[in-house]
């Protein structure tokens, strides 16, 4: 870890608090040697409106994803990625972005697949920087020449797939952090969104329903660990050493849940199931549950 | 397509991809503010609840021979892409006949080259706009 941890009080408490900065810890650490800032949006062009000076933008559309498969970039696409935004394997990350930090937490997952060390995020994003009145340019910073190493995805610890998810039906605890419109089937896309092609309506069986703004504050932070175990372990009944999926519409929201059980209450075995609602909403002979209760899970072929 | 409409899509279509992306933010930075009639009544405005972010758009039909249209947008700053797309229809169609807004293409956000860059859903956001700017001046032609 090339950049001390934020000591940040309200950190403390959280089971990986090395994983957050705040933004007067990022203010006085802009230009450090070893730090790169990033900016992920949902709206591409925010970043270009104005930015942390020195941020670098990563599109979670257009550079996180492969062009054909719908799959993230390989090890050498990541790679070549990172030479691209002058980041080093042993730099330190700070990510933040709109929505609190919704596609910051994506992109944080993503490097995560690829085994990045040290990623973190800025408490309260894009939202809370800009409420303090901190410094933004539109002057694009030059990144320098760096090389990365070309490491394989590893798929296996912290994604599911859809058979992963068909297999833990009933082993497990299910997260669906989506509206709970959105859940009980009553729609199939987020208030306000269009339509994305989902054919049916509901949620998984037995999933619980925690929509992911539960672990935001007011102002786009994370709520403190005290509140977030009220939430996930006395609210959605999960329990220490649970393996969890949490999922949503396209995996981006759930990126959000699956930083906050991973890093902030310290689950080791959670996984985000980016196909998501989109997918499983419309897979052939996969079951749903409508409704506002999550439902039973089917009794497993073999169990 | 009115002429000033089908210039912007011809610039656009003369640029790199990222290059579109900068003349967007332009488009966005030049959106003009609401009239002070409408900034302080956000009920006359109505909802694109298509869009992504918020955008609010209103228009008025002039009683005159051409059944000339006046557009009228409000989005935040934190929504560039929906401002932006917005500036784009105002600076393109706004002081226009109705009946040449009704005649332009509904896939005309298609046209500026950046369904790779941006997102199929913000796109659709964005041909909602257009078509909800047409069902208003049906709705005023039939009032």
């Amino acid at each position: 870890m090339p950049v001390a941890a934020d000591a940040n009080q309200k950190f403390s408490a959280y089971a990986h608090p090395e994983r957050l900065v705040t933004t007067s810890w990022l203010a006085e650490h802009l230009g450090d040697e070893g730090l790169v800032v990033v900016e992920s949006d949902e709206d591409i062009l925010l970043y270009d409106s104005g930015h942390i000076p020195g941020a670098v933008k990563i599109d979670w559309h257009t550079e996180l994803n492969d062009d054909v498969t719908r799959d993230y970039v390989d090890g050498a696409g990541f790679a070549h990625l990172m030479r691209a935004k002058g980041i080093r394997r042993e730099d330190t990350v700070v990510i933040y972005g709109d929505k609190s930090n919704w596609w910051a937490a994506y992109a944080l997952w993503v490097f995560s697949l690829f085994g990045h060390d040290d990623v973190r995020l800025l408490d309260g994003g894009r939202d809370k920087w800009i409420a303090e009145g901190r410094e933004l340019t539109r002057e694009k910073p030059q990144p320098r020449s760096v090389d990365y190493p070309v490491v394989e995805r590893d798929d296996t610890k912290i994604r599911a797939y859809k058979e992963d998810v068909l297999a833990h039906l009933g082993r497990g605890p299910l997260i669906d952090v989506r509206s709970p419109e959105e859940y009980s089937g009553e729609r199939t896309h987020m208030p306000a969104y269009p339509e994305e092609g989902a054919l049916r309506g509901g949620h998984i069986p037995s999933a619980a329903s925690v929509p992911w703004a539960k672990a935001a504050a007011e102002d786009s932070t994370f709520k403190s660990r005290a509140e977030l175990e009220e939430v996930y372990l006395a609210g959605a009944g999960l329990r220490e050493g649970d393996d969890v999926v949490a999922y949503c519409r396209i995996g981006e929201r759930s990126s959000h849940t699956w930083f906050v059980l991973t890093h902030l209450l310290g689950f080791e075995h959670v996984k985000n199931y980016d196909g998501s609602w989109t997918e499983w909403g419309n897979a052939v002979r996969v079951p749903i549950v409508k409704g506002t209760e999550p439902g039973d899970a089917p009794a497993q072929a073999g169990a | 397509m009115p002429s000033d409409l089908a210039e912007i899509v011809d610039d656009f279509q003369a640029l790199s991809e990222q290059e579109r992306l900068e003349l967007l933010l332009e488009f966005s930075d030049s959106l003009p503010d609401l009239p002070e009639r409408l900034a302080d009544h956000p009920e006359l405005l109505e909802q694109v609840v298509e869009c992504q972010s918020p955008l609010f758009l209103t228009l008025e039909v002039a009683d005159d021979a051409d059944q000339t249209v006046r557009l009228y947008f409000s989005a935040p700053a934190e929504a560039p892409t929906t401002r932006g797309f917005a500036s784009v229809l105002h600076e393109g169609l706004n002081g226009k006949p109705a009946a040449d807004i009704l005649a332009v293409p509904d896939d005309m956000p298609d046209a500026l080259g950046l369904t790779r860059a941006i997102t199929p859903l913000r796109m659709r956001g964005m041909t909602a706009m257009l078509g909800r700017i047409k069902r208003k001046i049906n709705e005023a032609l039939a009032a």
